[in-house]
């Protein structure tokens, strides 16, 4: 047999490993970490939707549900997205239930990429989306955002990389790793640009019930872009059921047939037990998502705040729980700085730079920990910001 | 009275942690240290932060780890006064912890507290049933407190079970 390596696909061989492994590598080990590096709520999903799933079980639900997940929590989710974002989208053939918004993202991609076609990534980005598109068959191209305009892309910015090869462009409000929210006038500039370009729009909105100053307007509710856009959402962020695994897209009835096949084939349905947990999280009321989303806010506030006190300039993020300060004060760069700091003072944070180019300077804290962590944390930073 | 945005969320943040510094508070709400703390004042004043208390779990503490009965009261109101009068002739009473006026097969909720059984059952014979407005007493000690004003006593490992960094 020839060796191991040679039988493994190219495409996968090429993926490098994401950036954030190695800072979970080095702070798994460590004791009394203060962990500003997760990428989730801090929150336990609410007791009511535990308690459905474990009635689910009870009651001996344990079967497949139709590939595009049960009818009734399509349904919920068709009336949610139209209470919430006002986009209408018909729960028999234009909604599918994922395992989470990255099985979402994956069949996305799959459904519209051919070999060789690119899909615009805009930088500092999660890290899934480029090799996401290099597995579909795509040719990821990078434009990078700049902490000039805050981290809002500008249409200049995207004009460079246009190709007649382009055919997307992945779209993340609120941002993860820069929280950065685009508001309604700079969705509708995007969208002119988007129609001049004739490009679909993969419309990332996991963290959309995440924001805090202005209200969320979903892509696909701008005029003309329903037909362009496939909107990826999901419970893990808002609803905080990261372990559950369970999200959706919407799209028109093409995209969504198209993505029906690949999830009918490679996935079958989304567990059943978190898609009866989910139904209820949507209809037992809004009281949970609100509570979470006010402690959010205010962790947010007292964190941007506190990070600027302590001379780490830091824009307040509109949306999602993080916080993208720059650290080119400290005249360190990002993966020193979130090494040493880690090592010094045992806060964990990930390195812009994981996120791309232009993240290079700044770190991503996540500020969903208790109130006393993150004082903590702030103590520590500070501390090792003054040295 | 109606609060604003921001004393709505100074109540909802103090009555979560009433301990928690008013810097904190200020960061939290966006308004400076001193609007902060004159802010606060005026909730105080307007008895809105009524008094700021811990939750204390007593049955830890050797020696102090006393009864709480709840009893429900049956009285007959007064003209002119109704409840009113004898809640108060209740409340003033210090074992008094709290009173509540009901709707259903009673009229008073009473909550007390004591060193012992005995103490609060000599307390119901010798204080409570002797009002004149009082018809009848149903005392019920509790055995165990899992969940008191919001706190849970000894929640379960609820402890931060996320692997520390991910994407
Ligand atoms: C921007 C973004 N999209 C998608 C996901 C994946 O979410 P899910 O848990 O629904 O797969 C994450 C999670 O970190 C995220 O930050």
């Amino acid at each position: 047999m020839k060796q191991t390596k040679s039988y493994l696909a190219k495409t996968v061989e090429d993926l490098k490993p994401s950036g954030i492994r190695k800072f979970f590598d080095l702070a798994a080990g460590m004791e009394g970490v203060i962990s500003l590096g997760v990428g989730e709520p801090d929150f336990v999903t609410s007791w009511s939707a535990r308690e459905a799933a474990i009635l689910s079980l009870e009651q001996g639900f344990t079967s497949y549900t139709a590939n595009s997940g049960l009818l009734e929590l399509r349904n919920e989710v068709s009336s949610y997205m139209k209470k919430r974002f006002d986009v209408d989208y018909n729960p028999k053939s234009e909604i599918i239930i994922t395992v989470g918004a990255s099985q979402a993202l994956d069949i996305a991609l799959r459904a519209i990429l051919d070999p060789g076609d690119e899909v615009i990534v805009i930088e500092p980005s999660f890290v899934s989306y480029a090799p996401l598109v290099s597995l579909a068959g795509g040719k990821p191209v990078a434009v990078q955002a700049t902490e000039e305009y805050d981290f809002k892309i500008q249409t200049h910015q995207l004009e460079k990389a246009i190709t007649d090869r382009t055919k997307a462009i992945m779209l993340c409000s609120p941002n993860n790793p820069t929280g950065t929210m685009l508001n309604e006038k700079e969705l509708t500039e995007l969208a002119t640009f988007i129609e001049t370009h004739d490009l679909l729009v993969l419309s990332d909105e996991i963290y959309a019930e995440l924001a805090y100053d202005e209200p969320y307007v979903s892509f696909a509710a701008i005029e003309g872009m329903r037909h362009r856009t496939l909107l990826i959402n999901g419970f893990s962020k808002g609803f905080a059921m990261t372990g559950w695994r369970l999200g959706f897209v919407c799209a028109n009835e093409e995209l969504t047939a198209a993505m029906l096949k690949i999830h009918q084939y490679a996935m079958m349905c989304a567990p059943t037990m978190a898609q009866y947990a989910a139904l209820e999280a949507l209809k037992g009321g809004r009281e949970d998502v609100e509570d979470m989303k006010k402690s959010y806010r205010r962790r947010r506030n007292y964190f941007v705040q506190s990070l600027n006190d302590i001379g780490l300039s830091c824009h307040i993020p509109g949306g999602a729980f993080y916080a993208f300060p720059s650290i080119v004060s400290t005249g360190l760069s990002s993966e020193q700085f979130a090494e040493q700091l880690l090592i010094e003072e045992k806060v964990a944070v990930v390195p812009g730079n994981v996120f791309g180019s232009s993240g290079e300077g700044h770190i991503r804290c996540s500020y969903a920990s208790s109130m006393e962590q993150l004082q903590e944390a702030v103590k520590r930073i500070k501390r090792f910001v003054d040295k | 009275m109606k609060l604003s945005e921001k004393e709505l969320e100074v109540v909802e943040i103090l009555e979560k942690d009433a301990r928690i510094s008013s810097e904190d508070v200020a960061k939290m709400i966006g308004l400076s240290l001193q609007e902060t703390d004159e802010l606060i004042k005026k909730l105080e004043k307007e008895k809105v932060l009524v008094h700021y208390t811990t939750v204390v779990d007593w049955s830890k503490i050797d020696g102090h780890e006393g009864v709480t009965a709840m009893i429900d009261v049956k009285v007959t109101p007064k003209r002119g006064v109704g409840f009113d009068e004898v809640a108060e002739r209740i409340y003033r009473f210090k074992e008094v912890k709290s009173v509540y006026l009901m709707s259903g097969a009673y009229d008073l909720s009473v909550i007390i507290e004591g060193k012992s059984m005995n103490e609060v059952a000599r307390f119901v014979s010798n204080k409570l049933s002797t009002l004149d407005s009082v018809l009848s007493t149903t005392t019920h000690f509790i055995l165990k407190k899992y969940k008191h004003d919001g706190t849970i006593f000894e929640p379960l490992a609820e402890d931060d079970k996320r692997i520390v960094v991910s994407p």
